[in-house]
This record gives C-alpha cells, sequence and structure tokens, in this order.
C-alpha cells in the first residue's frame, strides 16, 4: 500500500512539535530552523500551514538534477537526495515549483523530505492530526494533489 | 520504429530514455561526440574543485543505456540527409531513421582578438577543457576571467577556490547583467571585491600576447595584466554547421514549433541547440540552460513517440552561487511596462529581492523575478509565475513584504486565506 503525508492546515495549532522531531529525526538535534517540514503562520487569519514535499509524480527535482543524485524509492516512492552524490548545484531548488528543496549551507547539498524510510517523524510528532501519514488512495487527498500537481504541469505541457 | 538522437548532453539522454518507455520495441541510437560517456557541463565547476571526479560528472551509471537497450555511438555526425532520412557519421557510415533529434548543444565563442589562440587561452565548456584548466591554474597562479556572465560566475568560484590570484574582465557595467540589474548586480560585485576578486566592469580586453613564462593581457583603459591563464567565457552558439544542406531551418538556433519539430516533419530539436518557446515571452529562443533542455528533451521525445504533445515554453531561470552568495532569476525579471514591481534592497545583509507582477487582467500575476542571498522555498517562485495564480489581496500583502511568496502561494491554493 503506497502511503503518503497528508496535510491538514485546518488541525494545525502552529505547536512546531513536526519541526522539531524532523530535525531531531534527520539531524540528532532540536533545530527547526532545518527542519525539512514548515510550518507557515498566517496572521491576518490567525491560521497554520504546515508544509513539506508531496512526492509529486513529476518529479522536477530529478529531472533537473545533472549528476543523478535524486532517485524514487521504490518501496515509498520518495524522491530521495543521495548527498554522497549532490553536488550542491541548487537546480532541483528552482526546478521545483512547489518550492519543497532547499539549499543547506551548512552540508553544501541540498535538502528534501524522505518519507523518513516509510515512518515520517513529522506525522508521528503532530498531536492533532494535521499531518499523518495515510493510504494515498484513501482520502480524496490524492486527487487534490494530483490537482495542484496539474495545473504546474499543464503550464509547461499538455498532451491531447 | 529507428530513433535516432544527435548529442549525447542532458536533453539527448533524457529524450533517449522518455523514448524507451514510450516506445519499448523501437531501435534507439544516441550519438555523441565527445570521448566521455554522457556527462553533465554543469557538474564541471564541481570537478574544478575535487568536489567529484570526473566519473561524478556522469549523466548515469556505465550500465544504463544498455540496460535500457540505447545503442550508444561517439561519433561526430557530419550531414544528414532529410530526403532518404539518412545521418552520415565522420567515419561515412550512414545510419537510416524515421524519427530524428537534434540535440547538439552549444559551443563557446570568443571575440576575434590578437592572441586569443594562444596555447594557455581556454573556455571552460568541456572536460577536456577542465583538465587543462586543472593543469594551469594551480594556487597563486594569474589568472584572467574574461565575462563575468552566468557561466562565468560559475566558475569564478571554483577559481578562487582553487586559490589562484584572479581577475575577473567584464565589458558590460555589472556582473551577469542577463540576469541581475544594476542594483544586484552591483552588490555581487562588492562581494566579490570583497571576497579578494579583483573585478573590472565596463572593461574589455582588447589583445593577448605572450610574455616569458605567461601572458600578457592588454585592456581599453590602458593597463594591462600578467596572466599564467586566460579563460574566455563570453558567449555560446548553437551547433549547427553539420545541418548545412540538410534543409532544416536554422536561424541562430534550429527553428522549431510549439511540438519541437523542425520544418521537416520527421526532424526534432531540442536543448541549448533548439529555438524553443519561451513561457514568459511566447517567443522563440534558444535559453541554453540545463531545465530547458531536459524539458524540452522529454517533450521532443514524447512527440516523437508519437504523442501529440504541446510545448507551453519554458520558463527562462537560473541560480548561481559565488563565493557563498546566491543569485536567482525567473521569468521576465526586468518586468513589463506599467507592471507593479516590490524591491527588499539590505546591502549590508547582501539581501536583495525583486518581484515583478503583470498588468490589466494579470495585474495580480507574478511574472517575474530576481534575488540576491538565501531565499528559502525558492522554486515556489517558479510555481506561481507557471501557473498563473491570481494572488488577489496577497498582491498588496507581498507589496508589503516580499518574502511571504510561500505563505502567498499556501493561501491562494489551499481553501483559506
Ligand atoms: C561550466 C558550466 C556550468 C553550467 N552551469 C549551469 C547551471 O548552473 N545551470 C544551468 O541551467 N545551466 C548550466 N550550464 C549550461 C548547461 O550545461 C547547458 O544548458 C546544457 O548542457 C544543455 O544541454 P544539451 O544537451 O542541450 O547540450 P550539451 O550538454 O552541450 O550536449 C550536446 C552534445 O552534443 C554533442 N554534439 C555536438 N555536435 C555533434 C555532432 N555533430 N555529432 C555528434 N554529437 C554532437 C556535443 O559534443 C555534446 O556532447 C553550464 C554549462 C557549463 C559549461
Amino acid at each position: 500500500m503506497q502511503r503518503s503525508l497528508y496535510l491538514d492546515p485546518a488541525k494545525c495549532t502552529g505547536c512546531l512539535q513536526c519541526e522539531m522531531a524532523c530535525s531531531y529525526e534527520k539531524l540528532g538535534e532540536f533545530n527547526p530552523s532545518r527542519s525539512l517540514i514548515k510550518v507557515f503562520t498566517f496572521h491576518e487569519e490567525g491560521r497554520f500551514a504546515p508544509y513539506t514535499c508531496t512526492q509529486c509524480d513529476d518529479a522536477w527535482c530529478l529531472r533537473a538534477c545533472p549528476v543523478d543524485a535524486i532517485t524514487i524509492n521504490l518501496s515509498t516512492a520518495a524522491k530521495v537526495v543521495n548527498e554522497a552524490k549532490c553536488v550542491g548545484c541548487k537546480v532541483c531548488t528552482i526546478a521545483c515549483p512547489f518550492g519543497t528543496v532547499n539549499y543547506v549551507h551548512e552540508t553544501g547539498k541540498v535538502g528534501k523530505c524522505d518519507l523518513c524510510d516509510g515512518d515520517p517523524a513529522c506525522a508521528r510528532a503532530c498531536p492533532t492530526e494535521a499531518i499523518t501519514f495515510i493510504d494515498a488512495n484513501a482520502t480524496g487527498y490524492e486527487r487534490m494533489r494530483a490537482f495542484a500537481e496539474k495545473s504546474i504541469s499543464a503550464a509547461n505541457a499538455t498532451a491531447s | 520504429m529507428q530513433h535516432i538522437i544527435i548529442g549525447a548532453g542532458p536533453c539527448g539522454v533524457v529524450a533517449a530514455e522518455t523514448l524507451r518507455k514510450k516506445s519499448p520495441s523501437a531501435k534507439i541510437t544516441l550519438i555523441g561526440n565527445e570521448p566521455e560517456p554522457p556527462y553533465s557541463r554543469m557538474a564541471i565547476p564541481y570537478y574544478l574543485v575535487n568536489k567529484i571526479t570526473e566519473d561524478g560528472t556522469y549523466l548515469r551509471q556505465d550500465q544504463h543505456y544498455k540496460e535500457l537497450g540505447i545503442d550508444y555511438l561517439s561519433q561526430p555526425v557530419t550531414s544528414i540527409d532529410t530526403g532518404s532520412q539518412l545521418v552520415t557519421l565522420a567515419d561515412q557510415s550512414q545510419l537510416p531513421y524515421d524519427k530524428l533529434l537534434i540535440a547538439s548543444g552549444s559551443h563557446p565563442v570568443s571575440p576575434p582578438i590578437e592572441g586569443i589562440d594562444l596555447p594557455h587561452v581556454h573556455s571552460c565548456w568541456t572536460l577536456e577543457d577542465a583538465r587543462q584548466i586543472t593543469a594551469l591554474a594551480k594556487t597563486g597562479s594569474n589568472v584572467v576571467l574574461m565575462g563575468a556572465g552566468f557561466i562565468g560566475c560559475i566558475i569564478l568560484e571554483s577559481l578562487v577556490k582553487r586559490g589562484v590570484n584572479l581577475t575577473v574582465v567584464e565589458m558590460s557595467d555589472r556582473m551577469i547583467p542577463r540576469m541581475l540589474n544594476e542594483t544586484a548586480g552591483g552588490l555581487l560585485k562588492k562581494w566579490c571585491i570583497k571576497k579578494g576578486v579583483k573585478v573590472l566592469t565596463s572593461t574589455k580586453i582588447t589583445a593577448i600576447s605572450e610574455s616569458g613564462s605567461g601572458m600578457q593581457v592588454a585592456l581599453d583603459n590602458g593597463d594591462s595584466l600578467l596572466a599564467d591563464l586566460v579563460i574566455t567565457a563570453t558567449g555560446v552558439k548553437p551547433n549547427t554547421d553539420f545541418l548545412q544542406g540538410s534543409g532544416i531551418e536554422v536561424d541562430n538556433g534550429v527553428v522549431v514549433n510549439n511540438r519541437l519539430q523542425t520544418n521537416i516533419p520527421s526532424v526534432y530539436a531540442a536543448g541549448d541547440v533548439a529555438r524553443g518557446k519561451d513561457f514568459s515571452t511566447g517567443n522563440f529562443s534558444v535559453q541554453a540552460i540545463q531545465p530547458t533542455a531536459t524539458d524540452h528533451g522529454r517533450i521532443a521525445a514524447l512527440n516523437m513517440a508519437g504523442m501529440d504533445v504541446e510545448h507551453h515554453g519554458s520558463l527562462n531561470m537560473n541560480v548561481l552561487d559565488t563565493l557563498g552568495l546566491l543569485s536567482y532569476s525567473f521569468g521576465l525579471w526586468m518586468g513589463v511596462e506599467e507592471g507593479d514591481s516590490v524591491s527588499l534592497y539590505n546591502p549590508e545583509a547582501y539581501q536583495y529581492i525583486n518581484l515583478r507582477f503583470g498588468v490589466d487582467e494579470d495585474e495580480d500575476v507574478l511574472i517575474g523575478a530576481s534575488m540576491l542571498g538565501d531565499t528559502a522555498h525558492v522554486g515556489i517562485v517558479r510555481g506561481l509565475i507557471e501557473s498563473r495564480i491570481h494572488l488577489r489581496e496577497w498582491k498588496e500583502r507581498l507589496l508589503d513584504n516580499p518574502i511571504r511568496l510561500m505563505e502567498a502561494y499556501l493561501a491562494r491554493t489551499q481553501e483559506f486565506g
């Protein structure tokens, strides 16, 4: 069963547990500034939105990579950066139209969500189920995601 | 079905892979003319600083092409007979095709000044160039870099890291004039000077001559520089010489339609060699950037495989790291007449953001941007431009604070805000 991260801003309270958990999982320290999931705050509306890579089918990051450093994990379908191969050219950071690949000065490489090998720490840490890791087909989420992706793919090419 | 792809850069390789996916039984031949396996020019700057070895520049692993049943030939194509659909190679052998893709890329051009052919004057375009440069650019060597455009600035960092004494000579009034405006270009120059690079803008190299064991580089302001190595980065031109007499229309690049098809229906062109459609202007031009080359390769291949896929245009975009200072440009970064724009300029922090909006019904649509300094989630600039999202009240908010691009995207694509 393919699972995906389901991010529900309506349920997010802005507690930032996900950012803590992500940085701890990846770096062994609490360093939200280097979390691969980010909670955005909307003061005007009093709302929060957790945001990270949706592992889109188009995989713009993967296709833009000049050295084959981003590959698909066959069991999770996550697009994963191979740090040993990444040269830090940053082309994927501008190619990803969702803004979910970032350059990391500390490592000289890029970083993106890799679904923690199928057990994402952010989802585990979220106390309000604003972040869940669920069957990709069980909700309308997959369709929603596909819709968002289509608006961007369509900008680039359409098949008739 | 026999597909031939001329050119084994990123464009040709992506095209071959896409063809294989869509036409499992077709014969696919990928032809390159460099001695190395297909590699990525973009990785050269990292090779220059020993971050990777040569094989780290290879686009794919050794067995990849075999595994996909793609025949890889390393030999220049010398001519094409579009009438009998034959490609002629340097050894005079001929290969028939049903569909042909020209993905032959571009080559560097240098101004015709005296001494440009001296042995220690090199461009930085191929792996062979890179080997020559590593041999000559030693700690303490005097190196003159001619041209501070996109490619010049990319290799600038590698040269500094190699410990050379670097002088950059640019004839325009600022660095990367095709990517940054005066403000951002000026700030980048200040940054380079702070990092110990000598940057001469509005200056031309007029002649290069041998002098002792090195060279003397004459400038139009009357000064001269000593150099052990001169690197030219003064622009590129599409590789189209071998198309002479083929009937394929060439006009500063191979002319294609919005299916990346040339005037000869069985022949397609893509990547640095092709004048493809620009997303922002709708015009056809050579962009000469990697993301466009791979987009082109994929779309051309889909059409060659018999699908009907329209190319709506590639967004011109660049990212550059100059000694730790990042710069970016996207789409119509210079804006359009009467379109709104907003800038945030913080020279002490070496930070600059400039956003450009459209006009009329697109007055709240982002059409271009340029930035200097770290920009988190920067890809969203592409997303906002390409999806032509109407920002509505978020345009005002961005005019107040242009940093909030990611929030603007989220608010306008999720059900709140
Ligand atoms: C140092 C450097 C850094 C760069 N950095 C960036 C960057 O950061 N971002 C970015 O977007 N772009 C960058 N570029 C540009 C990018 O590399 C090109 O846009 C890209 O390589 C274009 O791909 P292509 O496949 O169209 O052409 P190429 O990569 O040039 O490949 C074309 C191939 O075709 C071969 N060929 C030509 N004629 C024939 C023939 N007659 N027969 C057989 N084969 C032939 C050529 O030898 C070549 O191997 C950089 C380039 C250089 C040199």
